[in-house]
């Protein structure tokens, strides 16, 4: 059961070995990256590529460990008593369970994803290392331990806003998602426009690669942005010789809005062409 | 197995555990990768003794270093030549005669039975030589051979065009924690600040706890909690003008950066050392000023106080009354950091200038002292330690 990439996403060597390692030896793997690189999307990718059902968990900042194994609801079944209900009488009912334990009981080998783990407390990945070890847990209110059926793949994402503890560190696989270079870009392009023309391609290309180069900026545009600038072209029918306009007065790119998400970004860039646009009316 | 160069790593300071080394062995073991392919072995090996991006880059150079000379397997890779392939490339260059020295050896498929058996045998690449597969010899198989029933293995590219093996393209550098800031980098490293903690006696009613107890237990529980501190409050110190005025870029970076995360931050400006005034704008420098007694009387004790400065200046700007090179200021630039340090408990000094070079530097020193040496160099790394620091 090897991973290879699939036709919608572009997975680089390093990535696919990274994977196959963490899937043969069942441990988890985490994912870093820039924000829009795909960290996400690998583990729908990786779960439809190995033919797997994908359970995803998202982290918020109140999330606690506990709530992945599973929550006793207490005031349900006190309010249940005062009514008089049967099922009061067997705990169980009241036990709601959490994704790793969906994932645990699962018949097949299921795709676990936890997303963005550095939300949580800096506690939360603490919480979790006997869990993601030996894949069981204990429930304190019934007194069953459960066991992983089939240890699912788990794969973690992490956005860098915090640091995350080394014990739970040793415990898995790393991979860092590099900008794509512009080869590989090219590809997740083709992929995902498959018409699209190949001079609107290089010129957007040049476009993109130079507002990121543009020193200051504070957040530079990232893969998905870039996908969506594309989309916004093709849609509004925009070609190749528009892009490629040397006037300065529009030095801004059409639909510059799908790139740049910082009103500081979009002043810094106003600037630039303001001054460049002076700088040719001087020449001129 | 690589006991060496998992060594090597521990010594470059990387956090490498036995645990990870063997996961990295079991990894080989359960044949996760080709073997015989180096460039997988690094992302195996990087994906199993890595954790952090940050260092990716040393990474890459321990592993240059201790795997150096190895080739990079990219030639020679035989056993992935399909034979029609052989044949036809065969049946275009050789001559009628060479056809029929190979029906001499019993044709192509006894040849190529024979050269997998051969390859199954060599255990590493070799000049010359009779029998294994190699260059310059006279066996049947190799490039360059002079035998007439020799194939040509490998040889696409010209022989001095070799590919740049991965880990040297050192792709992650500037991922590095020692190297250069850049606003991002400073981001990273000053979130540490950003804890919202309840931290202190707990005096506010926890409402959702205190629901969730009533019902766990079946009587009334209430539950409390500390206030939330949040919001960080900084104070910070620029050092402007003269040796100051090399490391502009990397204050603005640093600057934009805190304004970002700190909710609370002031910030002011002074010359080589604290005196009784500072000011805000240094257009207007020499006519608006603000007594740092003022500062002190309105910015209670538990701001945070950063000061960003290279320290360097004569040792009497600092220990003696009118050493400022500016005016004649009545109290020394030590009482003034004392005083400050007094009243603020978190306080820290960030120093442009590589910490190599701090202990040649009289007045550096002094300050230091100063600060009981909470003097960090202003690299990621430092302003890490420096938020550790400002934490406690």
């Amino acid at each position: 059961m090897k991973f290879e990439g699939t036709s919608t996403y572009i997975a680089t060597e390093d990535l696919k070995v990274a994977v196959n390692a963490s899937i043969t030896l069942e441990r988890p793997i985490l994912v870093k990256g820039e924000p829009g690189t795909g960290k996400t999307m690998l583990a729908h990718e990786v779960a439809k590529s190995i033919g797997a059902e994908i359970i995803t968990w998202h982290i918020k900042s109140t999330t606690k460990a506990q709530q992945g194994l599973y929550e006793y609801d207490a005031v349900t079944r006190l309010r249940d008593s005062q009514l008089g209900d049967e099922k009061v009488k067997d705990i169980k009912n009241y036990i709601r369970k959490g994704k790793l334990w969906n994932a645990f009981e699962n018949d097949k080998r299921p795709v676990l994803l936890i997303d963005e783990i550095d939300k949580a407390d800096i506690e939360f990945p603490n919480d979790l290392l006997l869990e993601l070890d030996k894949m069981e847990f204990f429930v304190y209110e019934t007194g069953e331990t459960i066991k992983a059926k089939n240890r699912p793949i788990i794969i973690i994402t992490s956005n860098n806003e915090k640091e995350l503890p080394d014990a739970f560190l040793r415990r898995c696989f790393f991979h860092y998602i590099k900008f794509p270079e512009v080869e590989t870009m090219e590809e997740i392009v083709n992929v995902h426009f498959p018409e699209i023309k190949q001079e609107l391609i290089k010129e957007a290309f040049k476009i993109f690669y130079n507002i990121r180069d543009v020193p200051g900026i504070k957040k530079k545009p990232s893969t998905s942005e870039l996908l969506d600038w594309l989309k916004l072209l093709m849609t509004d029918d925009i070609d190749a010789k528009v892009l490629r306009e040397k006037d300065p007065k529009k030095l801004i790119p059409p639909l510059y809005g799908a790139l740049l998400k910082n009103e500081q970004d979009v002043h810094l860039f106003e600037r630039l062409a303001f001054i460049s646009r002076r700088e040719s009316e001087n020449t001129e | 197995m690589f006991i060496n160069f998992f060594f090597d790593l521990k010594q470059a300071n990387l956090p490498v555990s036995l645990k990870e080394y063997l996961m990295l062995m079991e990894a080989m073991d359960k044949r996760v990768i080709d073997s015989f392919n180096v460039n997988d072995f690094y992302y195996l090996s990087r994906s199993a003794l890595v954790k952090d991006e940050r260092h990716l880059d040393k990474f890459d150079r321990v592993f240059g270093h201790s795997f150096k000379g190895l080739e990079s397997g990219e030639e020679g890779s035989v056993t992935e030549i399909p034979e029609e392939w052989l044949r036809l490339m065969g049946q275009k260059y050789l001559t009628d005669e060479e056809k029929k020295l190979i029906e001499s050896l019993g044709g192509w498929d006894k040849l190529m039975e024979t050269l997998k058996k051969r390859l199954e045998e060599q255990k590493e690449r070799h000049q010359g030589g009779n029998k294994w597969i190699g260059t310059g010899g006279t066996s049947p198989f190799g490039a360059y051979g002079y035998n007439p029933e020799g194939i040509r293995i490998g040889q696409k590219e010209s022989r001095n065009k070799k590919a740049v093996k991965v880990w040297d393209k050192r792709e992650f550098s500037n991922l590095d924690g020692d190297v250069e800031l850049g606003t991002r980098n400073i981001k990273i490293a000053l979130r540490r600040l950003r804890r919202f903690a309840r931290e202190g006696a707990e005096t506010e009613l926890d409402l959702d706890n205190t629901i969730k107890s009533t019902a766990h237990k079946g009587y009334i529980d209430v539950k409390m909690m500390p206030e939330r501190k949040n919001k960080i409050k900084v104070l910070l110190f620029f050092d402007v003008g003269g040796s100051m005025d090399a490391h502009v870029k990397i204050c603005e970076e640093l600057f934009s950066a805190a304004r970002t995360e700190f909710k609370h931050m002031e910030y002011f400006y002074f010359h080589n050392c604290l005196y009784d005034t500072v000011w805000k704008d240094n257009v207007r420098r020499y006519n608006e000023h603000i007594q740092t007694w003022d500062l002190l009387h309105t910015y209670p004790s538990d701001y945070k106080v950063i000061f960003v400065g290279d320290a360097e200046m004569s040792p009497y700007e600092i220990t003696y009354p009118g050493g400022s090179v500016e005016y004649w200021n009545e109290e020394s630039g030590e009482t003034w950091l004392t005083r400050m340090l007094n009243i603020y408990e978190n306080a820290i000094w960030l120093n442009p200038i590589p910490e190599r070079y701090w202990d040649r530097i009289t007045s550096a020193s002094i300050i230091q002292q100063l600060f009981s040496d909470r003097m960090f160099p202003l690299t990621i790394e430092g302003i890490d330690q420096a938020m550790k620091e400002l934490n406690k």
